[in-house]
């Protein structure tokens, strides 16, 4: 065995890329419950190709077709009903996954930097996440497929010159039809996964480069063992977090499961009842709304009485969390030594993204609006007010080394340095 | 090995602007066929090709029902006693005025089309795209009053009037949209397609 991984060696950095990445890339000790979602989304990510390739055997993407193939994934192919929820429900899972990931970036600054490189390629494939649900969506070719898609695509066409060529463009057709259907389906298999993958392979080179942040959002690296140079705070990533990512895993398939056995539409929020009637492009469905996770997008769309406006500024929701690394301002990166402030900037922040996410499930009426607006200010607000209050704010001294329940590592009976030279040697 | 003292640098810098622009030029040209290829095949463009239509057919107060990219196009033509109806109720309409682009601008006057006896719309309700029916009789029955002649949807009641401008308090949002056409002679019409 040996002298296989030696024969490999001298042609392939094999036990070297394993050590870099895994034996002996050091992360931070005091990582805690916010750092499962890293890994859980490579988990999904996992599960979305290989359920999609399974689907990809039965489905056929046309218009004439796509309604009945996807029935018939659900009943006569064997053990096809699983996969397809396991698909359907991973779609919405990834999302939860990715928006807690994110959440963690915000509290404990870690786009800042040196890091901005790994939150924008994160943002990135939040993006392409979002195009992949949004075609994948398309495919079972129901209602809510068929006039979620026509919704969106719509929202180009209100661009100025470009947008009724652009719309079409998209569509390939003047409505959105069978050419549609067989494009979005080639996007959503393999343009946009290749595209997936590329940027997390890049967003992990990037976090291996510069290392993990951590809770306390100190530079583990400032305070290295002279000896062998490895951070006094860091323990190798393989076993100790492997071992800490399997709990979260099983956690997870725990509520995956649940979903997938138990409620595998989730009451219209994973799956819609509108999506069961196939689509008919000569009836539009009581009521259109989005899934869930981009509710919070198509309130503030609906929140704009001006079609453009609403667009641009539904894009800058977007584009505005790319800027994050630049806007905070604060010395202390985690919110543990941030001030009264900065927490309730993000407590408005919190509440208005909840809020829009919940107006944009909501048929408009004007209250729905009034609020829908108030929020898409709060939204915005603490985005761009940032550099303002982080730099106002009153920041708690941050400590030189993590701390383990506030309390400072170094020192204590709590300390893991042991640990990481015990590992060195 | 060259010596640096040799190397034209001048020339070295040229060269790799000049492959880099004609690399791109030939990048962009390859894209082209690509980009190309997602646009309306010409099968899609035969099936949305504009509709031409003869209005004279229409008589004084009828509508005639013509297909375009697979919808309803209603052709209205107007009387005088019809046409001066639609001053009479702009408090109760949503958009009198149609300020929502619903329509080509070139439709965006009182009468909602090129021709004040003329009307060309999309007969798909805006609520949720049921078909409405053609009620010209005044104060008829089923319709509330007073009522000067226009539309009501069978599914769920939106009104429209003559113009087909949308009444308030009704589920439908916005006017019927009035589709691009243009008249090729004084009697022939193109639905689909504007100057």
């Amino acid at each position: 065995m040996k002298r296989l991984v030696d024969w490999v060696d001298e042609r392939f950095p094999l036990t070297a890329t394993w050590k870099q990445h895994l034996s002996e890339y050091y992360a931070p000790k005091n990582f805690n419950f916010w750092y499962f979602f890293g890994s859980l989304a490579l988990l999904v990510l996992v599960n979305q190709i290989v359920t999609g390739i399974f689907l990809t055997m039965n489905y056929k993407p046309d218009a004439n077709l796509a309604f009945a193939s996807v029935e018939y994934i659900m009943r006569d192919v064997r053990w096809g009903w699983l996969i397809r929820y396991m698909h359907s429900t991973g779609a919405s899972m990834f999302f939860i996954v990715v928006y807690l990931h994110m959440w963690r970036g915000l509290i404990y600054g870690s786009g800042r930097k040196p890091r901005e490189l790994i939150w924008i390629f994160g943002m990135l494939i939040y993006v392409c996440l979002m195009a992949e649900a949004f075609m994948g969506y398309l495919l079972p070719w129901g209602q809510m497929s068929y006039w979620g898609a026509q919704v969106i695509i719509s929202l180009f066409g209100a661009l100025p010159y470009v947008g009724n060529a652009l719309t079409t463009w998209i569509r390939g057709d003047f409505v959105v039809s069978d050419a549609t259907l067989n494009r979005f389906f080639a996007f959503h298999v393999i343009a946009v996964p290749l595209i997936l993958l590329c940027l997390v392979v890049a967003h992990l080179i990037a976090l291996h480069e510069v290392g993990s942040n951590n809770p306390d959002g100190v530079d583990i690296k400032k305070h290295k063992d002279p000896k062998t140079g490895i951070p006094l705070d860091g323990i190798p990533f393989h076993p100790y977090y492997t071992v800490k990512d399997i709990v979260g895993v099983v956690v997870f398939l725990m509520v995956f499961s649940a979903v997938i056995f138990f409620a595998p539409g989730l009451h219209g929020f994973f799956l819609e009842p509108n999506n069961f009637i196939p689509a008919n492009p000569m009836q539009t469905p009581p009521a259109i709304h989005p899934l869930w996770y981009f509710t919070p997008y198509y309130a503030i769309l609906r929140a704009v009485p001006n079609k453009l406006m609403g667009v641009i500024l539904m894009g800058c929701s977007i584009v505005v969390m790319f800027f994050l690394p630049w806007l905070d301002r604060s010395p202390a990166r985690s919110i543990r030594y941030k001030g009264s402030i900065y927490k309730l900037a993000l407590v408005v922040f919190l509440v208005s993204f909840f809020g829009l996410a919940y107006l944009g499930m909501q048929e408009p009426t004007p209250t729905i609006t009034m609020f829908a607006r108030i929020f898409t200010v709060g939204y915005f607000a603490f985005y761009l007010l940032m550099p303002l209050y982080t730099k106002m704010d009153k920041a708690k001294p941050v400590p030189e080394r993590v701390t383990f329940h506030g309390q400072s590592a170094a020192g204590t009976h709590l300390s893991f340095e042991p640990v990481a030279e015990r590992v060195a040697k | 090995m060259v010596n640096d003292k040799e190397v034209d640098r001048g020339k070295r810098r040229f060269l790799i602007a000049a492959t880099s622009a004609v690399g791109g030029v030939a990048t962009v040209g390859v894209a082209i066929p690509f980009i190309a290829s997602m646009l309306p095949s010409e099968r899609a463009k035969a099936a949305g090709a504009p509709v031409k239509f003869d209005i004279s057919k229409v008589e004084p107060g009828m509508l005639v029902t013509v297909q375009w990219r697979g919808k309803p196009v209603w052709v209205i033509h107007r009387t005088p006693q019809m046409l001066a109806t639609l001053q009479l109720h702009n408090n109760r309409l949503r958009d009198p005025n149609s300020n929502e682009p619903q329509q080509p601008p070139y439709c965006k006057n009182p009468t909602r089309s090129i021709k004040p006896e003329y009307m060309i719309a999309v007969g798909i309700c805006t609520h949720l795209g049921c078909v409405p029916t053609y009620r010209p009789d005044i104060n008829g029955a089923g319709l509330p009053h007073p009522w000067e002649g226009g539309f009501l949807c069978p599914c769920h009641g939106s009104l429209y009037d003559l113009a087909c401008r949308v009444f308030k308090d009704v589920p439908a949002p916005l006017n019927l949209v009035v589709p691009p056409h243009k008249y090729l002679t004084d009697t022939m019409i193109k639905i689909g397609e504007d100057a």
